[in-house]
């Protein structure tokens, strides 16, 4: 049980004539929390796009393993929709939810996957397509009351504050019922309150669920005291791994951090 | 007005006074040639109309007052977004009593199958072709207003529709009722056709593409002679028959129209269902966010195709009852302005909103045809309208409103937070 639920082996990723991504390895297991950082343009969104199938890489394995029973399945290339239902659910560094749509909507979109309704059914109503749609809101609606947003629930995504806006994406891709939920920078824009909820949250998420997160997230304080392990990112080459303590003692990391200015 | 222009400050009306006479002055300046100055060729006079001038003057003063405080007052009002108009909030009302709502309802039922006792031929006529625009505008509005795929060769499943019944009656004398959804298939299929080639484009392009298809359908109907019969079009196709009984004009147009009435029924039926389920969630997430709409799951060439498909479909039946009404087409009722009149319809009814629709093809078809009157007029205060639309209320005359579903309160989930 000890095998890896996603394994990432050399990938590669070129813009024209830029390396954005460069032999870039990494690996999570199940129920772990790591997290990637890096400076701004380090890839880290890039390396997000190239796993869930919004770009393709141009070299380099992707291997997913959602139930970590040792036989790796490669999915580099393959559609983001086919992704997402492998068990790879994300949300979005510029929040990309869908605006004139009620938060709860929003939330029923991720269920889209695992349901099977059709054009028939849409039309008959029939009594398989009936049970199939309370089920879905009511599990939509559960998922947001545990991201806290109960209150919002018939409200357009658009009106809803930012930070909370930040915590539906969540909620959104926690219904796509993933075994790897990746969050780009889930605590930009939030106050430091906010983050210590979010925080919170995403923990339970992992405890609640068991299910592996992985993020991306400069706030070093949540980063720290959240994740198992940490991945370092620099121009496209992942410079360190390690538990929090040893990221934050590696030099490589802390001359990537504040730059080359001694010797 | 008055207090509008009080409560914005002296500054702003000074303004708007000022834009306003330089306007009036600028058309004055304009127009004097043509209203002013009257050269009679005869007498070789020149007769000086100076009261046309202080006309011009005051009107267009009066115009461009009005019109900067329209525009102004739609600035504030834009401060508090999501404001219902007047309208839309008595819709509400009706629709949340559920006696108001089907008193409502019956009234409109009773009108609708009373108008052909209460008016004439010509009124019932008009009032069908309202009814085809209604159920076109429906079907497009699946894939512009819920898919948000801007479709301007609509017209060609139309066309399709009204082709084959027309063609299928001449040589093998099918019926109506046999080809009214053999139409709407054959619109699915050309649907699912249209769509694939252009799955992967979006927005300006897709639209150059779908105008370019629907005029591709039209050369074909115009040029293919042979089987077509070229521009002098089809006559003679046969009215629906009434349990194998062939009516009179007046019985069939009659007839038709409650046709038109049960078609609509059955479009509004399927097209209201469709939107509150897992597709139609489906569609208005590809319209928001195609990325995003992509990483939830969502199979966007499935999604895309489906909506292309079932779209087309409402068209092929369309064209099936258009080219019955008619009894003679050719490819000249299936130009662009077709296609343009239908986009109208669902983006100044309300895009994605079945009752915006139906009042968009209440607006855009019945007021042109009872302003026949006004002759060359007429197509100016078509645009006049759809410019004042677009400007004012450019999500349209009544815009969509998300469903509210009912959740059953469980405490499972959420436990482990507490
Ligand atoms: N579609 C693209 N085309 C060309 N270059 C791109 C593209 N996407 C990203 N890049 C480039 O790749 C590099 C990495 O960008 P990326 O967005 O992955 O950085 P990041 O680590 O997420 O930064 P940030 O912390 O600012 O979000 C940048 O130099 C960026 O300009
Ligand atoms: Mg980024």
């Amino acid at each position: 049980m000890n095998n890896p639920v996603l394994n990432v082996k050399a990938v590669e990723k070129d813009f024209g004539g830029i390396r954005a991504l460069d032999d870039v390895d990494l690996v999570v297991h199940n129920k772990e929390i790591v997290a990637l950082i890096g400076p701004n343009g380090a890839g880290k969104t890039t390396f997000f796009n190239c796993i869930t199938g919004i770009y393709t890489p141009t070299g380099g394995d992707v291997l997913i393993d959602p139930t970590a029973e040792g036989n790796p399945r490669r999915i580099n290339g393959k559609k983001p929709n086919v992704v997402t239902e492998l068990g790879m659910a994300r949300t979005f560094q510029n929040i990309r939810l869908f605006p004139s749509m009620t938060a709860l909507e929003n939330v029923m979109i991720g269920t889209h996957c695992r349901t099977k309704s059709a054009v028939w059914g849409a039309i008959s109503r029939n009594k398989a397509t009936r049970r199939e749609e309370q089920a879905v809101i009511d599990r939509s609606y559960e998922l947001l009351k545990l991201v806290g947003l109960e209150k919002y629930v018939n409200d357009l995504a658009t009106n809803m504050p930012y930070g909370k806006q930040r915590r539906l994406e969540i909620a959104r891709a926690l219904a796509t019922d993933p075994f790897l939920l990746l969050l780009d920078e889930p605590a930009a824009g939030m106050n430091p309150q906010e983050t210590l909820d979010l925080e919170r949250l995403i923990v339970d998420i992992r405890d609640q669920f068991s299910i592996s997160i992985m993020l991306i997230e400069h706030d070093m304080k949540m980063v720290m005291s959240m994740s198992d392990r940490i991945y370092v990112l620099d121009y496209g080459r992942m410079i360190a791994d390690g538990t929090p303590r040893e990221i934050a003692e590696n030099p490589a990391v802390i001359k990537a951090y504040l730059g080359e200015s001694d010797d | 007005m008055v207090q509008f222009f009080l409560t914005a400050g002296c500054d702003s009306v000074g303004h708007a006074v000022r834009k306003s006479l330089l306007a009036a002055a600028w058309f004055v300046f304009l127009t004097f040639p043509l209203m002013v100055i009257k050269v009679n060729t005869i007498e070789n006079t020149v007769v000086w109309r100076w009261e046309n001038m202080g006309y011009v003057a005051v009107s267009i003063f009066l115009g461009s007052f009005v019109w900067r405080w329209l525009l102004a007052r739609k600035e504030l009002k834009e401060d508090n977004a999501n404001e219902e108009t007047s309208a839309e909030k008595l819709l509400t009302k009706v629709q949340s009593h559920p006696v108001l709502k089907y008193s409502a309802l019956a009234v409109v039922a009773l009108l609708a199958g009373l108008y052909p006792q209460v008016f004439d031929l010509y009124q019932t006529n008009i009032m069908i072709s309202c009814l085809v625009y209604i159920v076109l505008g429906l079907g497009l509005n699946i894939v512009v207003g819920l898919a948000g795929l801007l479709d301007l060769g609509y017209v060609a499943f139309y066309a399709v529709g009204a082709y084959a019944y027309a063609l299928c009656n001449m040589h093998w004398d099918i019926g109506f009722w046999y080809m009214l959804p053999v139409g709407g298939v054959l619109g699915t299929i050309l649907g699912v056709m249209l769509g694939f080639p252009v799955l992967r484009l979006r927005g300006d392009y897709l639209a150059i593409v779908t105008l370019g298809f629907g005029e591709i359908i039209r050369l074909i109907l115009e040029n293919w002679g042979d089987v077509t019969m070229g521009p002098s079009g089809i006559s003679n196709i046969d009215r629906p028959a009434l349990f194998g009984v062939k009516l009179g004009i007046t019985d069939s147009t009659i007839y038709m129209y409650y046709i038109m009435i049960g078609l609509l029924v059955f479009t509004i039926f399927c097209v209201n269902r469709l939107q509150n389920s897992r597709i139609g969630r489906a569609w208005l997430a590809l319209r928001e966010d195609e990325i995003a709409c992509q990483a939830m799951g969502i199979d966007k060439v499935k999604t895309k195709l489906l909506a292309f498909a079932l779209g087309a479909s409402w068209a092929g039946m369309a064209g099936v009852v258009f080219a019955a009404k008619t009894t003679f087409i050719n490819p000249a009722s299936f130009t662009f302005w077709e296609s343009a009149i239908i986009l109208s319809i669902v983006v100044i009814g309300g895009m994605g909103s079945i009752r915006g629709v139906i009042a968009g093809a209440i607006i855009l078809i019945l007021v042109p045809e009872y302003l026949r009157d006004f002759a060359e007029f007429r197509m100016l205060l078509f645009g006049a309208i759809m410019v004042l639309v677009m400007v004012f209320r450019p999500q349209g005359l009544i815009s969509a409103k998300r469903k509210i579903y009912k959740y059953n309160d469980t405490n499972t989930a959420g436990a482990a937070n507490e």
